[in-house]
């Protein structure tokens, strides 16, 4: 029964992002009792609604895996299902757009993720890059409404590729076989969320504490420098601290986490881009003071594909 | 109407949240047990179960769409699910216009009014469309009078706008198979017809506070 409960190493980091939940909800009490005034209420009250919503990500990503490659691969399915549909729901899309949608979001993005139950690699990787990217233009000029035509097709192929093809490297990272480390993929999994999600946390703190400098303010007001660079520093530190529960070495490892942070800050920043076109601040409001599914995945969205790569490219003979 | 909701009906209700993913905004009233006609824009088969659906189930008990005859006993499974599961009032389309004399067509019209009061009773609310048929989801069409006659022929029951937003995106006209966007759906402030005010004048001050409650805007 459940035997990702008998890895030790799994065990461990389960018990080490137990501890962090435990002690920030401790900090945002704090912070919440200390506060006396108006000004910094609502970052405080969101900061608390960002932990209170922490503890249920974790939750449900914990039982996930240890459910197993089934679990995780659900679990994924459906965010990439949530992710997909706000996307399609924000960007302006037309009548005859409508059957095209309906395979996107019951053929090919199921079909992704059966490709990746079944480990079948080849179909897999070019599912939608290839086929999805024929079938998506085909099908609209069938129904023959031609007005902004190739925009709308790739604004779905766009929104195919982050939320389904993407992310779907996240689940497909249990069946890489990497020689001696054999049934203990889940921590693989585990390794990258945490480095990802831990960047854009320790973004946003550094950001929040010491941000002065802005990045790109044109397309989101709140990354600062001293957030990308302190953020970046210490998740990569983080990631080589955890080499242990992964087959890198401790420089591999820091050179996985350093790159996870990199595509991470990549991804949400393409995504406020996408945003700001579109005139919205958020994908969604399923997740409370995070915005939407979209919001928390951006990140994850560009880091999954390059570290399923490297990883294959350098670990799987 | 007392014995509750239809198994199915609650069923397909809940089919109908998961596709659409309605998040209900009560900006104007509450959701409270009163008499009142829900009015709405149209876009889609599916705005009466979303709506519905957005009742808490107490209402809901208590609540019956009114919907276009013609379509709803085409078939003998739409037939069962107008009349079994939602309680649905079914009326004609455009049987005042069919009608052969001016005379007929108000003896007509006036019967439609009855019914629909009928309907109400005692303590049931009633979900009427106002455009009577489907639009494509740019604007909300010309009302038709029922809204007016009823109202005047019901004065003590409340009259609630709502919007449905993306639900011509979710299931057009003339699609079987929705696709699962985002819904908004948002109740305004209840509404009556003014001492003296006419008919064109309130029908579109109706309209008006319908399309008011639109939060997207056209896509």
């Amino acid at each position: 029964m459940l035997p990702a409960l008998h890895d030790a190493k799994l065990m461990w980091l389960f018990g080490g992002v137990l501890c962090l939940l435990i002690f920030s909800t401790f900090v945002g009490d704090i912070l919440k009792e200390r506060h006396r005034g108006d000004s910094g209420r609502a970052t405080i009250d969101n900061l608390n609604a960002r932990i209170r919503a922490w503890w249920k990500m974790c939750a449900i990503f914990a039982l996930s895996l240890l459910i197993g490659r089934i679990g995780s691969l659900v679990l994924f399915a459906i965010i990439s299902f949530l992710a997909l549909r706000e996307y399609m729901t924000l960007v302006p899309t037309r009548r005859g757009d409508h059957r095209t949608l309906f395979w996107s979001f019951f053929v090919i993005m199921p079909l992704q993720y059966y490709l990746v139950g079944i480990q079948w690699y080849g179909f897999f990787a070019i599912m939608i890059p290839v086929l999805a990217f024929i079938f998506i233009p085909s099908s609209i000029a069938i129904y023959g409404d031609t007005e902004h035509f190739l925009e709308r097709a790739a604004k779905i192929q766009f929104g195919l590729m982050v939320c389904a093809y993407c992310l779907s490297h996240a689940p497909a990272l249990l069946l890489l076989k990497i020689p001696g480390f054999e049934g203990q993929d889940a921590r693989l999994l585990l390794y990258l969320v945490i480095v990802d999600q831990m960047n854009d946390v320790l973004q946003y703190v550094w950001g929040k504490l010491i941000g002065k400098h802005k990045i790109a303010w044109r397309v989101s007001p709140n990354k600062t420098w001293e957030g990308f660079v302190g953020g970046t520093l210490s998740a990569t530190a983080l990631g080589t601290a955890l080499w242990w529960v992964t087959p890198f070495t401790p420089p591999q490892s820091a050179g996985m986490a350093f790159t996870i942070c990199i595509l991470g800050f990549a991804g949400g920043l393409v995504m406020s881009a996408i945003k700001r076109d579109i005139g919205i601040k958020d994908f969604g409001v399923v997740i409370e003071g995070h915005g939407g599914i979209l919001d928390r995945i951006d990140s994850l969205c560009f880091a999954a594909p390059i570290f399923f790569h490297l990883v294959r490219y350098y670990f799987v003979p | 109407m007392s014995d509750g909701v239809h198994p199915i009906a609650s069923l397909l209700a809940a089919v109908a949240r998961g596709i659409t993913g309605v998040q209900v905004q009560w900006a104007g009233c509450e959701p409270i047990e009163r008499q009142r006609i829900y009015f709405a824009n149209h876009t889609s088969h599916l705005d009466f179960v979303v709506l519905w659906s957005a009742l808490p189930s107490e209402i809901r008990a208590h609540t019956r769409p009114i919907a276009a005859k013609d379509y709803w006993e085409e078939t003998p499974l739409r037939r069962y699910l107008a009349e079994n599961v939602f309680k649905a009032l079914l009326v004609e389309r455009g049987a005042m216009a069919k009608a052969k004399s001016p005379e007929e067509a108000k003896f007509v019209g006036r019967m439609l009014i009855e019914d629909m009061a009928a309907a109400l009773g005692m303590r049931n609310s009633l979900i009427l469309f106002p455009e009577g048929t489907r639009g494509s989801g740019e604007k909300v069409g010309e009302f038709r009078a029922g809204l007016y006659h009823l109202a005047l022929r019901r004065p003590d029951v409340e009259l609630v706008p709502a919007y449905l937003e993306n639900m011509n995106r979710i299931l057009p006209k003339g699609e079987f198979f929705p696709v699962p966007m985002l819904s908004l759906l948002t109740f305004g402030k209840p509404m009556q017809v003014e001492p003296g005010e006419e008919k064109e004048a309130f029908l579109e001050r109706a309209r008006e506070a319908v399309s008011s409650l639109r939060r997207i805007g056209p896509a």
